[in-house]
């Protein structure tokens, strides 16, 4: 199959608008009469959910967790980016667009980053209304921050629970919507497989995670807007509940897997402390505007208290390297420059996977009161989990896996290679490219739910005649039997080891071979070892209790098993992508001094993989990336 | 680091059927685990002896998605103020403890299994009045709502609310006061929840009652559980915030599309 990014012609800053003009309408007596499955509740879900249904459209809402307000979105901390231009410090929808083109490392495409860019002012406007309490100056105006990989002061937040607050928001709309009728809410109903009726999917299977009932939901078409898939590498800052199965299941199903070599490590992360440790917790890179990062120049001071290291003796690394964004120098770069810190012996704390974040010199100059409204709940939780104080010594911080750019491919009007499925948010793949710039996560979620859905879903809808198929469709009665046996596949195994144990050999091998710095004999290796450990788990899991129940480790089980197979696609795209881009970078591609060596001629486009019924050969298709506005140029931060 | 050896006494019990506490040994626990790296600990060695590992609810773990929902010692979330059951570590406890773990108990919180219970009383209550209707498109600029700093400052200290239900499982009435004073005052206080403030005020209240939740009586445990210090100047407000509507409803009736303000 060709790959038809349908993105629309003419220039760049108008093709949105012409789009709009466009797409096709559907009047509002016919809207009542399609049904819209959103899988997700997230701010992509919760958004397109309350949109959707404020539009007219018949709306059923599922999320796994016990209430929407808890989809991982809630857990971001710093912003969201608009180019509202309230500091009249030069920002512009243009410039938003060229800063994050050019943070993407110039592996997104360019005409949805500009639709987003041109979206961004309208969804502070919509938040703003909603109430959700971002910071204010004493005018009564909104107050902004900056954040990496910008020179303006963009990003609008509300304290350091930006994410919360603005899931709250959308919630809040959501919430509205279940009251006047308009959205059917699922929740603890885990996506366990598309169904696809005629190469269209048509609806989805559940199961209910406080009875255990597996269900079938049918609808005109479906909207995946299930985040990310970071917690493959078992350790990451997702939610213990993030997983890959709703995409992965769509994957299987024929929808193209893009670029998932492209992980986002975050450089603020508190350090690991144990083999106990189920999660990484991150700490707003916000933070990196007062903090300055350093580690010890002498390997004699590892194992000082820093304040006992003169500062004659310390290396601000980044500010070294970087002189122009200093501390603010994007994640992927100042997330390897700390490995290359550690690798070098430099690091400090238990380990040695460690940098500092001190803040003496910003508590000197602002006051610890000061810092504290800043960041207040950032130094608690810090303290919470280490039992030390950020204001009395440096934070140690490391790198750690944060979000993922890749997810299923989508065309201009967010539908996958399988008709009919559309993925929004994190899930999908256009926006970021081959990195995603600070506070620009909320912003595409938001983007992609409250204000470009709502237009592209039309011109598929009108294509289709509503209630057109039912559960009782043969392929629905097919999907639920293969569901059910996939559950007493599970329960049956009787094996020796719990879930968890697999979940945790799988993330130490990709961590170890695809993480931060990749190689070919690396990759290789773990090729050969997923599959193993898959045949493992499928012989010798063990899962206690049964289906018809609550059951945390049958959805787990679940979980993993899809972790599993697509571990292996992860590492085919990493070994495929001969060069190092933004956050995947390849050891045998660098500059002489480190710096990531990106080959334009080459591999100039999106890796979309084909499931083919092989996981050891998923088919490449290439979606060609043009640069019309942003001219393709070595990214450079110096 | 040291390692500690605890006798846990934890609530076992299957949906519709009565509960009982179980004796489980967790020896050689890390200090530097979390309350619930502590549980993980334990149910895996649940599974290699062939029990039923404890179901509990968690998700985030960093303290804010509010799923986790754990009583501890007999308070909500633990000894530790200002912490979710995810961030108390088990630093803060002695080796020898015995610790009991129970649900988040209420009637409005049915038990799913051991620990898990059902909190969708809390959704029910918001969708009955807990957001602003602004249509998606049809917001103006947003600095042409002007919102003085200390207002959104105070919206904000509301706003923080996780909706993990504490405030119910301390309170010895199971009242949901703190929790419906904290969101429908963060909107209540902002002029975007002016035009919708009395209906608003009523339908979640109302609805918090037909939930089954209990009265206040002002004992303020709600405030000393909340992870995230929600005030009790709230339900002082919200209480405010009531009268008015319901003494306006009882004058001038509150229409289906109320015309505004108070």
């Amino acid at each position: 199959m060709s790959l038809d990014s349908k993105i629309p012609s003419g220039p760049m800053a108008l093709r949105w608008s012409k789009h709009k003009q466009d797409s096709k309408l559907i009047n509002p007596k016919n809207k009542r009469k399609y049904t819209v499955i959103v899988v997700g509740s997230g701010l992509a879900g919760s958004s397109a959910a309350a949109t959707l249904s404020e539009l007219g459209y018949k709306v059923k809402c599922f999320c796994f967790q016990d209430s929407p307000r808890r989809a991982h979105s809630i857990a971001a901390q710093g912003g969201i980016n608009a180019a509202k231009n309230y500091q009249n410090d030069g920002d512009s929808v243009h410039r938003l667009f060229y800063d994050t083109v050019k943070g993407g490392d110039f592996r997104a495409r360019e005409s949805n980053v500009h639709r987003l860019a041109e979206e961004s002012v309208n969804i502070i406007d919509q938040c703003a209304a909603q109430g959700v309490p971002f910071a204010r100056e004493y005018g009564g105006g909104l107050a902004n921050r900056s954040f990496g990989g910008a020179q303006v002061s963009r990003t609008f937040y509300a304290r350091g629970q930006t994410g919360q607050q603005l899931l709250l928001g959308a919630y809040s709309a959501l919430n509205k919507e279940v009251a006047r009728g308009g959205v059917e809410m699922h929740t603890r109903s885990e996506m366990l497989e598309v169904v696809v009726v005629d190469g269209h999917a048509k609806g989805i299977i559940t199961r209910n995670l406080m009875t255990g009932k597996i269900e079938a939901h049918a609808a005109d078409t479906v909207l995946l807007c299930t985040g990310g898939y970071g917690n493959v590498f078992y350790l990451s800052t997702n939610a213990m509940g993030c997983n890959v199965t709703a995409t992965w299941r769509a994957h299987r199903k024929g929808a193209y897997f893009a670029n998932p070599c492209y992980t986002q490590i975050h450089p603020t992360c508190i350090p690991v402390s144990g083999d106990y440790q189920s999660k990484l917790t991150l700490m707003s890179e916000s933070l990196r505007n007062d903090g300055r990062i350093w580690v010890p120049k002498n390997k004699a001071d590892i194992g000082k208290p820093a304040a006992q290291i003169p500062e004659s003796d310390r290396d601000y690394f980044l500010e070294r390297k970087y002189p122009s964004f200093g501390n603010l120098a994007p994640r992927d770069i100042s997330s390897r420059a700390a490995k290359d810190a550690c690798d070098a012996g430099l690091g400090v704390g238990p380990g040695g996977r460690g940098v500092y974040l001190d803040f003496a010199e910003a508590i000197g100059q602002f006051g610890q009161k000061t810092i504290a409204e800043r960041y207040g709940n950032l130094f608690d939780m810090y303290e919470k989990i280490t039992g030390e104080s950020g204001y009395k010594q440096p934070m140690r911080i490391y790198p750690a896996v944060h979000y993922t750019m890749g997810g299923l491919w989508v065309d201009y009007n967010l539908m996958s290679s399988l008709p009919g499925l559309h993925v929004l948010g994190e899930a999908n793949f256009s926006d970021h490219g081959a990195n995603r710039l600070g506070a620009s996560a909320l912003m595409q979620g938001l983007a992609d739910g409250y204000f470009v859905i709502p237009t592209t879903i039309a011109p598929y809808l009108v294509t289709q005649t509503p209630g057109s198929v039912t559960t009782s469709h043969p392929e629905f009665t097919k999907a639920l039997e293969d569901a059910q046996g996939r559950t007493n596949k599970f329960l049956n195994v009787k094996g020796k080891r719990s879930v968890d144990s697999f979940h945790r050999e799988l993330g130490l091998l990709v961590w170890d071979k695809c993480g931060m710095a990749r190689d070919k004999a690396g990759l290789t290796e773990a090729l050969k070892r997923i599959p193993e450990l898959r045949e493992e788990f499928w012989s010798n899991v063990k899962i206690p209790g049964s289906g018809a129940a609550a059951n945390p480790e049958l959805e787990k089980a679940g979980r993993v098993a899809d972790f599993m197979e697509f571990a292996e696609l992860l590492c085919h795209d990493a070994l495929d992508r001969e060069e190092s881009c933004g956050g995947h970078f390849r050891t045998e591609h660098q500059y002489d001094d480190g710096e990531a060596k990106r080959d334009d001629e080459n591999y100039c486009y999106a890796a979309a993989w084909e499931h083919t019924g092989d996981l050891s050969k998923p088919k490449l298709n290439k979606e060609q990336l043009t640069f019309e506005e942003v001219h393709l140029s070595v990214r450079s931060y110096k | 680091m040291s390692l500690l050896n605890l006798q846990l006494k934890v609530w076992r019990q299957n949906q519709g059927q009565p509960g009982h506490f179980q004796d489980i040994q967790a020896l050689e626990i890390p200090d530097h685990a979390s309350f619930l790296e502590m549980m993980d600990i334990v149910n895996e060695r649940l599974i290699q002896d062939g029990g039923d590992p404890v179901a509990f609810d968690h998700d985030c773990r960093e303290g804010i998605c509010g799923m986790c929902s754990m009583t501890i010692n007999g308070i909500a979330h633990g000894p530790e103020k200002a912490t979710t059951t995810c961030q108390l570590h088990m630093r803060k406890f002695r080796d020898g403890d015995t610790i009991w773990v129970e649900p988040f108990r209420a009637k409005a919180f049915p038990v799913v299994k051991d620990l898990m219970v059902n909190r969708s009383a809390f959704d029910r209550i918001q969708q009955a009045g807990g957001f602003v209707t602004v249509r998606t498109g049809a917001a103006p600029d947003a600095n042409s709502i002007l919102v003085g700093k200390e207002v959104a400052d105070a919206a904000m200290d509301a706003a923080a609310c996780i909706g993990c239900g504490a405030c119910v499982a301390s309170c010895k009435n199971a009242s949901a006061m703190l929790f419906v004073s904290a969101k429908a005052g963060q909107l209540n206080s902002l002029p975007q929840g002016q035009p919708e403030k009395n209906r608003r005020t009523l339908g979640m209240v109302r609805q918090m009652d037909k939930e089954g939740f209990g009265n206040c009586t002002n004992q303020y445990e709600c405030e000393a559980a909340c992870p995230k210090e929600i005030s009790v100047r709230w339900i002082t407000k919200l209480n405010r915030d009531y009268a008015l509507a319901s003494a306006k409803e009882a004058f001038v009736g509150v229409k289906e599309h109320a015309e505004g303000g108070d």
